[in-house]
């Protein structure tokens, strides 16, 4: 039976991860890795061997593993570029196995449950509506990454913390150089910086406290002694951090598919209630978190293949998610599919704590897409011209010019 | 149908409320609350989809 090291000894084996072509498609060369057999071997940029997961029906068992860890501080934590060294002390909840990572999770789960989140939508309407009501205003072009897709998500995640808003501009660019990952020296400072910032607003909120997740932290669980000091400015930088730049890929990538697949957006716009499992299709579709990682801690057989202590596992979701077992035509976008089971957020213990946040923000969002924008509405650059973001990080695009 | 949660795995993630509100809401600390564990007729097709799409498996199915 193959272990990584027999199957890794290939010469052309592919690289991991890898670019896509086009911002909203997965790269080209995963369907081939699928078809090769749900659990193939990569090479990261290091030149180290790992296993990938292309195929839904594993996905959802080996998500579920235990034997696979998501302890960052593990030496063996495989990593996708060399900036991501730099996160791997950054370790609470999402880089935590049970059952100290539930400790964590369920400080935050309160604040993002289903009833929550309907109660918080007035506000997500009015924000939305506020940035569309600008734009339309401004009129063409806009640019509606700037307008709409990042400050939506980043209004909500500030209010629903009690970070001030007023400083946007200051951790929206640090987030970004944090999960574009250039270099490993711009990734660490710009994660310092985040760190430095949430220390300074806890202090202040210590003495003055205000309304939001991070007031509520501070108040039942760093004054009870439940977490220290430094994990909580940890954690509070996951939450910021997670909270405005994926849906905002979302936003901006899912405007993209519809302007390029002009049926569906019709389907959208004669019948808004198709938005809920439109979204779903995006999430599903677009797989923003294109890959997760994994480290086994364990020796076992599956599918075949010999997994070791200490291999490197990697999730891809937008493979995953392309899956024709799983998902019959994979490869169309249909508003109509509402996928229920894609791993767009993840499955397992660690699937996102933000999904409900994220479905309200996107359910909004796209409900004013298709009954508030006009119908001329275009991009205002030849396609070709709209970049997709690197390979490491969240999946997105950097500005989306739109015309009308 | 006989339904049981499992609150010590729970994540809070909601996707049992998602797709049975009838069935599953979630306390005011985020975990998983069954409103009955007898759901009618109607309401099993929704929960078999809650059962797959819990994420952390806190949601089990027992006979009659
Ligand atoms: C559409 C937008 C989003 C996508 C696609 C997304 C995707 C994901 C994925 C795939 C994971 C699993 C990571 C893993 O298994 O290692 C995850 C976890 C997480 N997400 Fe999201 N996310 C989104 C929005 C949000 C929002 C709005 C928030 C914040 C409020 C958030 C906060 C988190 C946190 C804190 C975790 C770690 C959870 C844990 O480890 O238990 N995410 N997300
Ligand atoms: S889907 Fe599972 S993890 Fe999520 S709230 Fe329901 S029981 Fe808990």
């Amino acid at each position: 039976m193959k272990d990584l090291k027999t199957a890794g000894q290939a010469t052309d084996l592919p690289e991991f991860p890898m670019q896509r072509a086009c911002p909203y498609e997965p790269p080209e060369g995963y369907a081939a890795l699928r078809e090769q057999s749900p659990l193939t071997v990569v090479t990261l940029f290091d030149g180290r061997p790992a296993w990938v997961v292309t195929s839904h029906a594993l996905a959802r068992e080996l998500f579920t593993d235990e034997r696979l860890s998501s302890d960052w501080t593990n030496p063996r934590f495989p990593v996708t570029s060399p900036a991501r060294g730099a996160l791997q002390k950054h370790n609470v909840m999402v880089g935590m196995d049970r059952p100290e990572h539930g400790h964590y999770r369920k400080m935050v789960i309160p604040s993002f449950t289903v009833k929550r989140m309907n109660r918080l939508r007035p506000r997500l309407q009015a924000i939305v509506d506020e940035r569309l009501d600008a734009m339309l205003a401004a009129g063409p072009p806009a640019d509606f990454v700037e307008s709409v897709a990042v400050p939506v998500p980043s209004i909500a995640i500030c209010e629903l913390l009690g970070v001030p808003y007023a400083d946007h501009e200051y951790f929206e660019s640090e987030t970004r150089k944090l999960v574009i990952r250039t270099s490993g020296e711009i990734a660490a400072s710009a994660l310092a910086n985040l760190r430095a910032y949430l220390d300074k607003l806890i202090a202040v909120k210590e003495a003055e406290p205000g309304e939001g997740l991070v007031d509520d932290l501070i108040a039942d669980q760093l004054h009870q002694g439940r977490i220290d000091r430094e994990t909580l400015v940890k954690l509070c930088t996951i939450m910021l951090t997670a909270g405005h730049e994926t849906t905002a890929n979302v936003i901006s990538l899912g405007l993209l598919a519809l302007l390029r697949h002009p049926e569906q957006f019709d389907a959208l716009r004669d019948d808004p209630d198709l938005v809920p499992g439109a979204v779903e299709e995006m999430l599903r579709y677009l797989s923003i978190a294109e890959v997760v990682s994994r480290v086994a801690t364990a020796d076992f057989e599956v599918h075949g293949r010999r997994i070791r202590a200490g291999d490197a596992v990697f999730f891809t979701n937008s493979a995953v998610n392309r899956d024709p077992d799983a998902f019959p035509d994979p490869d169309v976008f249909d508003v109509r599919r509402a996928p229920r089971l894609h791993t767009g957020f993840g499955y397992g213990v660690h699937q996102c704590v933000g999904q409900n946040l994220a479905r309200a923000e996107l359910d909004i969002v796209f409900r004013a897409v298709a009954t508030r924008l006009p119908r001329g509405l275009r991009l205002a650059v030849p396609f070709e011209e709209v970049k997709a973001k690197g390979p490491a990080g969240p999946q997105g695009i950097i500005d989306l010019p739109l015309t009308w | 149908m006989r339904v049981t949660t499992d609150t010590g795995r729970c994540v809070g993630a909601g996707q049992c409320v998602l797709a049975a509100p009838e069935v599953f809401d979630q306390d005011d600390d985020g975990t998983v609350a069954l409103l009955t564990d007898s759901p009618p007729d109607e309401e099993h097709e929704n929960v078999l989809e809650a059962v797959q799409r819990c994420p952390s498996l806190s949601i089990a199915l027992g006979g009659a």
